[in-house]
């Protein structure tokens, strides 16, 4: 056996909010990773297609709504083909729903499990971040390969910018917003049973309040704060605008947008943190 | 380490009852209307522990509306004492081993803990019906706190000492049961913290198993682990313990050597046996033979709930004849883990012609009782012409005997599990001959 540093642990009633466990966390990383492996490969298992399901899905979803929004509504989609329009967004949004509605269930989903063995709670959410993280990858190759097609042999009006480079800092700011409210509702609904079943709703409302079917242009003045406080709306944009060249971010919306987000992780994480000592007994 | 491992200091964890249990947002909304309406909610909305809470009258009737499953426990556990927590269902065993391994906070006080705590509180924590066996094995382990080098290393002792090499990459939703326990607490056993919590799970899986889980436990013991351990099988307790805490709702009433404190939770929990005594002459009825006492006693001492295996014990059978001129005799039957370990019947049937109290007298030698806990049934019956019973009662009595694993036992200098519900001191002898090579 490795020697480890002499550990202690207290137990209070009385412990202030701001106590994490830290060095815990990162000693429990390779639960983090097995919890990665976990949700990777037994959710597909014992399904035909398997793994192609994580393409699938935000495939089908970008073809849907360039059928609908495309072509039926005609929404404007600044000269892009709509497939692509719609794509760019879905693979980035894809990763920010699938994180946001698992960390929002976690406390549920596994609460025979928390309730027989103690790690750090966090590492589930901080786990679905990493897995989600992989399926997105899958999904964002995926979209070079559509994006290579368009560019090269269709006569479209796409100019990719070095913008693009920033993407990953724009995954990183949907891991926040995800992680935030993610924290917020897993807090809430484990108190709270029936926000389960207000959480697809949310997600859906908060798809559709955010500019991805339709570019931010398009939203009369009135409500533009509304999407300026949206954390996510600098993010779809400014991917949007970095990979296929349309759209404007202003500067003040990506400041709005970091803060708001900033907010989310912070407040969600402490709520959480208080919540998931004692959510055994109410759950 | 000159530190104790656990120091509990006015540990107390209480849960709400009577007030309204908000648990959805309707409840919440209902909840604020009655609010806002200025009646008390409490009138209009159902109450948590109304139906079917247990204890709901224990608490006090000044602590109203509050359950205390936990109050003012505190203890010191020293680095490589195993202790064991007993107590009836509901004493606040298994509440006080969740705070302890962290699952829940305490409502008051606190506790320090010096070492990583591995905790055991459900066998199978963490599988996942979709993953293989060797899958699960990492899953499971890491979730109660190991470290992927560590289940490398164990990985082969793990899966011989499951006894599962051919099934390791089969989904563990194709186990039968019995391989899902057993995979389960092989992962367990190998767990390697400073102290260990195991709350009861040594009652799964066969026999066999469970004789191997609990040579695999004292092991543990032996390598100068702290390990707390809850479990009601009281033989284990005496046998892996050095020292027993007794719980009795929610309050810490006994604490000592395992032998002693297991002996006075037997006795207390006799006094809830509906024990017939002999001092109630007045006994309804008009049966010709009635029961009236049993009792098993050392030295014919006390009735005693706990023996040792090196104990000669004496049995009583105290019952009244009401009708003249009936011939019978009794038998007593031993049962133990859901069988019959032996009987024995009263050699001759002779014709009582005396209406009165009768005493039967039964030696019990030492060295014939294994590590059980016996329960004896009672049966007054003839046998001559046509069969009948006067009396058969079930569980009149039980108790439990212990092995100190010293003396001049069956056991001899073994140290370890000893399969059989009886346990005789028999004779052996070994002779060799010289083998011829042709």
């Amino acid at each position: 056996m490795k020697q480890h540093k002499p550990y202690k642990i207290i137990i209070s009633a009385h412990l202030p909010w701001y106590h994490v466990p830290w060095r815990e966390i990162w000693e429990y990383r390779d639960l983090i990773k097995n919890f990665v492996r976990r949700d990777l490969t037994a959710v597909y298992k014992q399904s035909v297609l398997g793994p192609l399901w994580f393409v699938l899905v935000p495939l089908l979803t970008t073809v849907v709504f360039t059928v609908i929004f495309g072509k039926v509504a005609k929404i404007s989609t600044d000269g892009i083909p709509p497939f692509l329009f719609y794509m760019c967004n879905m693979v980035l949004w894809n990763y920010f729903q699938n994180c946001f509605s698992g960390i929002s269930n976690c406390l549920i989903k596994d609460a025979t499990v928390f309730g027989k063995v103690y790690f750090p709670r966090i590492s589930v959410p901080l786990s679905l971040l990493i897995s989600n993280l992989v399926q997105f990858t899958v999904n964002f190759l995926l979209f070079l390969c559509f994006f290579i097609y368009f560019w090269c042999f269709t006569t479209s009006s796409i100019v990719p910018s070095w913008w693009a480079l920033l993407l990953p800092l724009l995954v990183f700011q949907c891991a926040i917003v995800a992680m935030g409210t993610g924290l917020w509702l897993a807090a809430l609904t484990a108190k709270y049973r029936d926000l389960t079943f207000a959480l697809p709703f949310v997600a859906q409302l908060w798809l559709y309040g955010t500019p991805i079917v339709y570019p931010a242009s398009l939203v009369p003045e009135k409500y533009q704060w509304l999407i300026a406080l949206n954390p996510m709306t600098w993010v779809v944009e400014l991917n949007r605008f970095a990979l296929l060249g349309v759209g404007t971010v202003h500067p003040k919306l990506i400041v709005i947008g970091l803060l708001v987000g900033m907010f989310f992780l912070l407040s969600g994480f402490f709520l959480f943190n208080k919540v998931q000592r004692t959510f055994v007994d109410t759950i | 380490m000159s530190n104790p491992a656990i120091v509990v200091e006015n540990l107390s964890k209480s849960y709400r009852l009577g007030v309204i249990g908000r648990h959805t947002l309707q409840d919440e909304l209902r909840f604020w209307w009655h609010r806002l309406r200025g009646r008390n909610p409490i009138d209009y909305m159902g109450k948590v522990g109304e139906i079917g809470g247990r204890n709901a009258a224990a608490g006090s009737s000044q602590e109203k509306g509050l359950f205390w499953a936990l109050k003012n426990i505190s203890f010191t556990v020293e680095p490589g004492e195993v202790v064991g927590i007993i107590g009836r269902n509901g004493a606040g065993k298994s509440t006080l081993l969740k705070i302890l391994s962290r699952i829940t906070e305490p409502t008051e006080g606190g506790a320090v803990i010096h070492g990583r705590v591995g905790s055991l509180l459900e066998v199978g924590t963490g599988f996942h019906p979709e993953l293989t066996g060797r899958e699960n094995i990492y899953m499971s382990g890491t979730i109660l706190g190991m470290k992927r080098i560590e289940i490398d290393e164990k990985f082969t002792d793990i899966v011989n000492f499951a006894e599962m090499e051919n099934f390791i990459d089969t989904p563990v939703k194709r186990y039968s049961s019995g391989m899902y326990v057993r995979l389960a607490f092989a992962v367990a056993a190998h767990l390697e913290p400073e102290i260990l919590v195991i709350d009861e799970v040594l009652a799964v899986g066969d026999l066999a198993f469970q004789k191997k889980c609990l040579r695999k436990m004292e092991d543990v013991g032996h390598a100068g682990r702290t390990v707390l351990f809850v479990s009601h099988n009281m033989s284990a307790i005496t046998r892996l313990c050095s020292k027993a805490f007794l719980l009795d709702s929610g309050k810490l009433v006994d604490s000592g050597p395992a032998e002693q404190v297991v002996g006075n939770y037997l006795t207390r929990s006799a006094a809830h046996q509906k024990l017939r005594s002999a001092n109630e002459p007045e006994i309804i009825g008009s049966d010709p033979v009635t029961l009236c006492q049993v009792k098993v006693t050392k030295e014919n001492g006390d009735p005693i709930m706990l023996a040792s295996v090196l104990d000669e014990l004496t049995l009583d059978v105290v019952y009244r004849v009401s009708e003249p001129d009936l011939n019978f005799r009794c038998m007593i039957m031993f049962r133990t883990q859901g069988i019959i370990a032996f009987s024995s019947i009263e050699p001759v049937e002779t014709i009582h012609h005396e209406p009165g109290m009768y005493h039967s007298v039964l030696k019990i030698p030492a060295n014939l009782f294994a590590e059980c806990e016996y329960s004896l049934d009672v049966s007054i019956f003839t046998s001559k012409g046509i069969k009948k019973h006067y009396v058969k009662e079930r569980d009149v009595y039980s108790f439990q005997i212990t092995d100190p694993m010293t003396g001049n036992s069956a056991r001899g200098d073994y140290v370890q599990g000893y399969g059989g519900v009886i346990r005789p001191l028999l004779q052996w002898e070994t002779v060799s001959s010289p083998i011829k090579v042709s």
